[in-house]
C-alpha cells in the first residue's frame, strides 16, 4: 500500500495544482488563472508593446477602472485634472488594444477591482489570481491564491500567463469565541496587526480560521483578507464552505449550472487537511476584541476606542520609539489623549476594505434619524453595490443624514482621483492605510469600521459605536 | 535590466520603520511615463518641509554629497504598503543600486529584484550599529558583492553573507530578461494550459 500523503494546507494544494514546473534554482512556475488590470497597470502594457507582444490569454484578463475615476460624475470630463482624465483614456485604449474585457467608467459592472472581481464571479475558489495592486489579497477570501504584483510581474503574466514564485510560509490565524456587539472584521484585523505588527506576517500566507471566521459572511471575509497585506502577508485566505458556494453560484463568470456540482466537489477538497502543519499559529480571542481605531501612521498603531494615545517611550524598540514620536508629531496628538472624543474634520466610508453592501448597511443602521455634523462622504465599492443600496433605501438614509452619496471608485482611499483630505485635516476612514499623506499631503487618517465611521460623522469626533 | 555584480559606495541612512511605498513615491506622481525619469519623485514629500515646499536640510538625502551614494540603509519593513513599482523606479532612476535593512515589504522586494536593485537583509542590531557608525563616519563605504554573495561593512563590522534566492541572483548578475527566459518553456506552459482549461472550461470563456 502506498504511504498516506502528508496532510497539506489549502495553500499547498492550490499551489501544487498550479505548478507547471520547478526551476532548479528554487521557484515554481505557477500558472495564473486570472489577472485583473486597473489604470495604474499602464507600465506593464507599455512593456508589452515595447517587446512587440500581445496579452497571451485575453479572456483570462479583466480590466476595471477604479483608482483614478471621478466620483462626482461618470465621464472622463468629470476627472479632477486633464492628467487624471488621460489615465482613464489610456486604460480604455490599452484594454481595446489587448482585446481585454473591461469595465470602464460608464459600465454597470464598474467598481473597485477587489469588489468587482468577487461580484462578477471572476474570483473563485481554487484559482490563482493576480493584480498589480497589493490588496489583491482580498480575493483569497473565497479560497483562492490571490496576490498583488508589480508592473514587471504583470507584464510577465500578460505575456506568459505564468509567474515564477517561491512558496510562502504559512500562518494560521484562528479567531476563537464570538465577537461582541459593534465589533467587526475590520476590528479583528486591526487587533491582529496591533498584536503581530505591520511586518508580523512578512513572508507568510495567512489562512484565517476558527468559529468567528466560519460565521463571517463573504463580505466580512473579504475585509479580513484585504488587510492581510497590512500585516505584510501577501496572501490572505479563508477555506471555501457553503457560505462561499452560495455566494458564488450564478455569478457571471462562475461555472454554469451544468458544471456546478463538479466544481463544488473539487472545491471541497481544497480545504486544509486535518493535521496540516502551519509554520506559525496565532490565536485571537474574539470576545476580547473591542471596536478599534488607529492613532498613528501605520496600521499597527491601533488600539481599542476606549484606549489612549500611547507614550512613545513605552515601546520596546528604539526604532519604534522614534517612529511613534514622529507619527504623533504628524498626527498632532499628545500621549495620554483619550481617542474617544477626539475631534475630526471629515469622514470617509469606502475603499476595497469596507464599501460592500453589508458595510453600507452597518453604517446606515447607525445613521437612521440622525444628522452628520462634519463633512462626510460614502463611495460605494461598485456601481452594483451603489444600485443595490439605492434599492434598499440605504442611499436615502445616508443622504438624509447629510452624507454625500458618490459614484463608485477608490476615491479618498488613495487620493489619486483628486478626492483628498486637506492638509492638517483629521479624517475617520474605513480604508486600510493611515500612512503619512495617503489621503492627501498632510492628511491625518484614523482607520475605523463603517459603523464607527458613521458614529464619528454624527458626533464630529471619534466615538465608541457601542454607546449609540 | 541592468546587471549588478559588485557595488562600492558611501551609505545614506533613511530613518523610519515601516517606510511605506507612499513615502518613497506619493500616489499623485504615479501617472508619469517612465521616460520622464522617476528619480525626481523619490521621497518627494518626506524630503520637503511641506508637500510642495523647499527641501528640508535635515533629511539625510538632502545633505551635501548624499546624492553620490548608491546604497541606502533603511529600517524594518521598508517598502511595505502599495505594490506600486514606481517606488523602485524612483530609487533606481535616482541612482540607488542596493538597499540594506532588517526586512522589506514582500511585493517591494520582488519589484526591486526585477529591476536589478539589490535588497540586502541584515539583522536589526547590525543595522542599528551601522547607522550609529555612519553618524560618526559619514564617509564610510560599503561593498555589496553579489557575485561573491557577501557584503563588506566599514570599521570592524566585518563581512556578512548576502542571501538572495539563487534564481533572482542569477538573473541580476547576468541582467537577464525574465520574460524571454520563460518563453523558452512555451511548450510546457501550453500543455499545462490546455489541460487546465479543459478541466475548468469557465476559465476560457
Ligand atoms: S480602494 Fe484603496 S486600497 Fe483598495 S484598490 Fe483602491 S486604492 Fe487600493
Amino acid at each position: 500500500m502506498a504511504p498516506a500523503a502528508a496532510p497539506r494546507t489549502m495553500l499547498g494544494k492550490i499551489w501544487d495544482e498550479h505548478e507547471i514546473m520547478r526551476h532548479p534554482a528554487g521557484p515554481s512556475l505557477l500558472y495564473i488563472d486570472r489577472d485583473m488590470i486597473h489604470e495604474g497597470s499602464f507600465h506593464a502594457f507599455a512593456d508589452l508593446k515595447r517587446r512587440g507582444l500581445k496579452p497571451r490569454r485575453p479572456k483570462q484578463i479583466f480590466g476595471v477602472a477604479d483608482h483614478y475615476v471621478p466620483t462626482l460624475g461618470r465621464s472622463a470630463r468629470d476627472a479632477a485634472s486633464p492628467a487624471i482624465a488621460k489615465m482613464i483614456d489610456t486604460f480604455d485604449e490599452n484594454m481595446e488594444w489587448g482585446g481585454v474585457r473591461h469595465f470602464g467608467l460608464t459600465s454597470r459592472e464598474q467598481g473597485i477591482v477587489h469588489v468587482v472581481a468577487p461580484e462578477q464571479g471572476i474570483t473563485l475558489p481554487g484559482l490563482t489570481i493576480v493584480c498589480s495592486d497589493s490588496h489583491t489579497s482580498t480575493q483569497g477570501a473565497l479560497g483562492a491564491i490571490a496576490f498583488g504584483i508589480g508592473q514587471s510581474e504583470n507584464a510577465h503574466v500578460l505575456a506568459t500567463q505564468t509567474l515564477w514564485q517561491t512558496r510562502p510560509k504559512t500562518m494560521r490565524v484562528t479567531v476563537d469565541g464570538a465577537l461582541g456587539q459593534g465589533v467587526t472584521a475590520k476590528d479583528v484585523m486591526l487587533a491582529l496587526i496591533a498584536k503581530i505588527g505591520a511586518a508580523g506576517a512578512g513572508g507568510y500566507a495567512i489562512e484565517f480560521a476558527g468559529p468567528v471566521v466560519r460565521n463571517f459572511s463573504i463580505e466580512a471575509r473579504l475585509t479580513l483578507c484585504n488587510m492581510s497585506i497590512e500585516a505584510a502577508a501577501r496572501f490572505g485566505m479563508v477555506a471555501p464552505d457553503e457560505i462561499t458556494f452560495d455566494y458564488v453560484r450564478g455569478r457571471h463568470f462562475a461555472p454554469s449550472e451544468q458544471e456546478w456540482d463538479g466544481a463544488v466537489a473539487h472545491w471541497r477538497e481544497l480545504v486544509s487537511d486535518e493535521g496540516a502543519v502551519f509554520d506559525r499559529e496565532v490565536v485571537l480571542d474574539g470576545a476580547a476584541i473591542a471596536p478599534m481605531v488607529t492613532w498613528g501612521t501605520s496600521p499597527e498603531d491601533a488600539v481599542a476606542i476606549n484606549g489612549h494615545v500611547p507614550d512613545p517611550s513605552a515601546f520596546d524598540s528604539a526604532d519604534k520609539r522614534k517612529s511613534a514620536a514622529k507619527s504623533l508629531d504628524y498626527m498632532e496628538l499628545t500621549p495620554g489623549t483619550a481617542l474617544d472624543g477626539l475631534k475630526l474634520d471629515k469622514v470617509f466610508i469606502g475603499s476595497c476594505t469596507n464599501s460592500r453592501i453589508e458595510d453600507l448597511r452597518a453604517a446606515a443602521s447607525i445613521l437612521k434619524g440622525r444628522k452628520v455634523v462634519i463633512p462626510a462622504i460614502v463611495v460605494p465599492g461598485s456601481t452594483q453595490v451603489k444600485e443595490q443600496a439605492e434599492r434598499e433605501g440605504l442611499a436615502a438614509t445616508f443622504k438624509e443624514a447629510g452624507f454625500e452619496w458618490r459614484e463608485s471608485g477608490c476615491s479618498m482611499c488613495a487620493a489619486m482621483n483628486g478626492d483628498v483630505v486637506g492638509p492638517g485635516e483629521r479624517c475617520a476612514s474605513t480604508s486600510n492605510r493611515n500612512f503619512v499623506g495617503r489621503q492627501g499631503p498632510g492628511a491625518r487618517t484614523h482607520l475605523v469600521s463603517p459603523a464607527m465611521a458613521a458614529a464619528a460623522a454624527i458626533s464630529g469626533c471619534l466615538t465608541d459605536v457601542r454607546r449609540l | 535590466m541592468r546587471a549588478f555584480t559588485k557595488e562600492t559606495s558611501g551609505v545614506v541612512a533613511i530613518p523610519g520603520v515601516n517606510c511605506d511605498t507612499d513615502q518613497i513615491i506619493p500616489g499623485r506622481f504615479l501617472k508619469a511615463d517612465r521616460a520622464q525619469g522617476y528619480g525626481q519623485f523619490l521621497f518627494h514629500d518626506i524630503r520637503r518641509r511641506d508637500a510642495d515646499g523647499e527641501l528640508d536640510p535635515r533629511f539625510p538625502l538632502n545633505k551635501p554629497g548624499a546624492d553620490q551614494a548608491t546604497i541606502l540603509l533603511v529600517e524594518d519593513n521598508f517598502g511595505c504598503g502599495s505594490s506600486r513599482e514606481g517606488a523602485v523606479y524612483a530609487l533606481v532612476d535616482h541612482g540607488i543600486r542596493a538597499l540594506i535593512g532588517p526586512s522589506f515589504g514582500d511585493i517591494f522586494y520582488n519589484n526591486a529584484l526585477k529591476n536589478g536593485l539589490v535588497p540586502v537583509r541584515l539583522p536589526v542590531e547590525l543595522c542599528d550599529a551601522l547607522e550609529d557608525h555612519l553618524t560618526r563616519f559619514p564617509e564610510a563605504q560599503v561593498t555589496v558583492d553579489l557575485e561573491a554573495e557577501r557584503i563588506v561593512l566599514p570599521g570592524n563590522f566585518g563581512t556578512h553573507p548576502v542571501q538572495i534566492d539563487p534564481f533572482a541572483r542569477e538573473g541580476i548578475l547576468r541582467g537577464l530578461d525574465e520574460i524571454e527566459m520563460t518563453l523558452t518553456y512555451k511548450e510546457q506552459i501550453q500543455a499545462f494550459e490546455s489541460a487546465r482549461i479543459a478541466s475548468h472550461p469557465w476559465l476560457g470563456r
